[in-house]
């Protein structure tokens, strides 16, 4: 279902004309466009947008996490056309059972760091990916402590060398 | 066994991540074949204090101090971001006094950034003097700041709905003064560093990079505007009152270390411009919007009336009730794009707030700028960035 207001949107018509089943949904809250992606076409989507509707960069690539629903997650991609000054955001739903989705770092090389983020606080995997690690957390933690089940006051942790805290 | 001839073996220098040019804890692997820089891989995360997880626990109102951490250099643009996109979701809207007073505070926090910026990236370089001007003239503005706030650097001074005061006495007058002395202090600092052939010879050419490749890469503020990009959200997406005011955005074309240094000093120009029109134009009035439910009733009002006293009683206890939906609120930091994504299912504690942080995005860039450039010139590209690891690690 796409809102009323996003129909007659151009960049909606645009997604809709070359990649017909792309757009899930969509809504607009306060004057912002958020269009409800396909997880397996989100890469040719975000190439046509940055070949053809000027979006030149991701301005930030996170996650939601809605447990104990299905589908679980939501990757949220933050788009922006300096050029046309104007913003775009992309989601995609992502089951919570081995949760992976296709990286966009092929069309936005900024999009490596974002990803690894949301790939360490939140455990989506992103294929294709060319530096999948942990980008904030040591690299032996266990768990992704953005996840509403993560506890806010953390899980024990052996820092190494003896010390436990 | 024959040893590899020297000229051909490639060294891995591990920069940091306790060295006194990354201005926090950063870690650069760098790829090094003689003095060339081959390869640089960034690596951040030891100051993730997980302050994203911490907002899911606190009401909105508690989150305020938390955003000063964020970018501790900047704390008043992050109290801006956040409680602008906190009043969008609520639907509020903060009297004129209170917008002119945030320009006005978030212009000097500018100032201030770009002071600090300024006195450590010339340290780094060798010109050691200028850090001591540059602290020098940023007590005056921290002055300000306590006055305002009652704290110099974690200032919270922000709410949803308004200002946590009004104006102090003094305030204005202490704002007048700073503008007035400031504009000889910024040509004191360009006369000793803009023909110092030291300077130039450090900085010029060096850390170029690509613009397409930097905006692909996520950099944004004066990294885009020194290679030609005049994107500023002030302009393009103007919030909190910006479209009134008169300011040009300062571009360069060379795209190295040295056209960052002019765009922040124009800036800095730019700034106290702003501030003097918010000076002069401020308004009169409440400084706090006229909400009971999003904002703490005066201490007089809770003393006779019941009403204020119970909406006291439920903001402080319960907090505020934020109807769901999402928003992403966009300003421009003194490193450039800050952008606070928050998420509300309904209940008095957001669901999700994610910062997009301008220097995570600089930060990235590091690699491309480094590599191909000798050792000394990481240290250049580095402090040409201006980034604050807090602000990336979050």
């Amino acid at each position: 279902m796409i809102s009323e207001q996003l129909q007659e949107d151009p960049l909606v018509a645009a997604i809709q004309a070359r990649f017909p089943d792309a757009i899930q949904s969509g809504v607009s809250q306060h004057d912002q466009a958020i269009l409800y992606i396909d997880p397996a076409q989100i890469v040719q989507v975000c190439a046509l947008l940055r070949d053809e509707h000027s979006f030149n960069r991701a301005s930030s690539v996170t996650a939601l996490d809605w447990h104990p629903q299905e589908p679980r997650f939501e990757v949220v991609y933050l788009l922006h056309s300096v050029g046309a000054n104007q913003r775009l955001r992309l989601k995609c739903r992502v089951s919570g059972v081995n949760p992976a989705i296709d990286s966009v770092t092929s069309v936005w090389p900024g999009a490596n760091w974002y990803e690894r983020e949301v790939f360490d606080l939140f455990g989506i995997v992103f294929n294709n990916h060319p530096d999948l690690r942990r980008i904030m957390m040591p690299e032996g933690w266990q768990g992704h402590p953005l996840r509403k089940d993560f506890p806010i006051h953390g899980h024990k942790y052996d820092y190494g060398e003896g010390s436990t805290q | 066994m024959i040893e590899t001839p020297a000229s051909t073996r490639k060294m891995t220098l591990n920069m940091g991540p306790q060295h006194p040019s990354t201005h926090g804890v950063l870690r650069v692997v760098l790829e090094l074949d003689g003095e060339t820089v081959v390869g640089a891989q960034p690596e951040i995360g030891f100051l993730h204090t997980g302050i994203e997880k911490q907002c899911e626990a606190l009401t909105y109102p508690q989150v305020i101090p938390l955003t000063d951490r964020v970018d501790y250099l900047a704390n008043l643009s992050n109290n801006l971001c956040y409680v602008l996109a906190v009043e969008k979701l609520l639907g509020v809207e903060a009297p004129p006094r209170a917008v002119w007073t945030r320009v006005l505070l978030t212009e000097l926090t500018r100032i201030n950034s770009h002071l600090v910026w300024l006195g450590t990236h010339a340290l780094d370089m060798g010109a050691m003097s200028m850090f001591f001007y540059c602290t020098r003239d940023r007590e005056e503005l921290l002055k300000i700041f306590e006055m305002f706030s009652g704290q110099r650097l974690m200032t919270s001074y922000f709410r949803i709905g308004g200002l946590a005061l009004d104006h102090p006495r003094g305030g204005l007058e202490a704002c007048h003064k700073f503008i007035k002395m400031f504009p000889s202090k910024i040509d004191e600092y360009e006369t000793l560093l803009d023909n110092n052939p030291i300077w130039k010879s450090r900085t010029i050419g060096v850390g170029t990079v690509p613009v397409e490749t930097l905006l692909a890469m996520g950099a944004t503020g004066p990294m885009i505007r020194a290679a030609g990009i005049p994107w500023d959200a002030r302009k393009d997406e103007p919030y909190s009152g910006y479209q009134n005011f008169e300011f040009d955005v300062p571009t360069r074309t060379e795209n190295d270390v040295y056209a960052r240094y002019r765009v922040r000093m124009e800036e800095m120009r730019q700034s106290l411009r702003i501030m003097k029109q918010a000076l002069e134009g401020m308004p009169e009035g409440p400084y706090q919007a006229d909400a009971p439910k999003v904002v703490l009733p005066q201490r007089e009002k809770m003393k006779t009336q019941m009403e204020a006293l119970i909406y006291h009683f439920k903001i402080v206890t319960e907090g505020v009730r934020v109807p769901p939906g999402e928003v992403y609120q966009v300003i421009e930091s003194p490193r450039g794009e800050l952008g606070y994504y928050i998420v509300s299912d309904g209940s008095s504690k957001p669901f999700r707030v994610h910062m997009r942080t301008p220097s995570f995005g600089n930060i990235q860039t590091l690699g491309v700028m480094c590599e191909g450039g000798l050792i000394a010139d990481t240290v250049a590209s580095m402090g040409s960035m201006d980034f604050v690891l807090g602000d990336t690690d979050r």
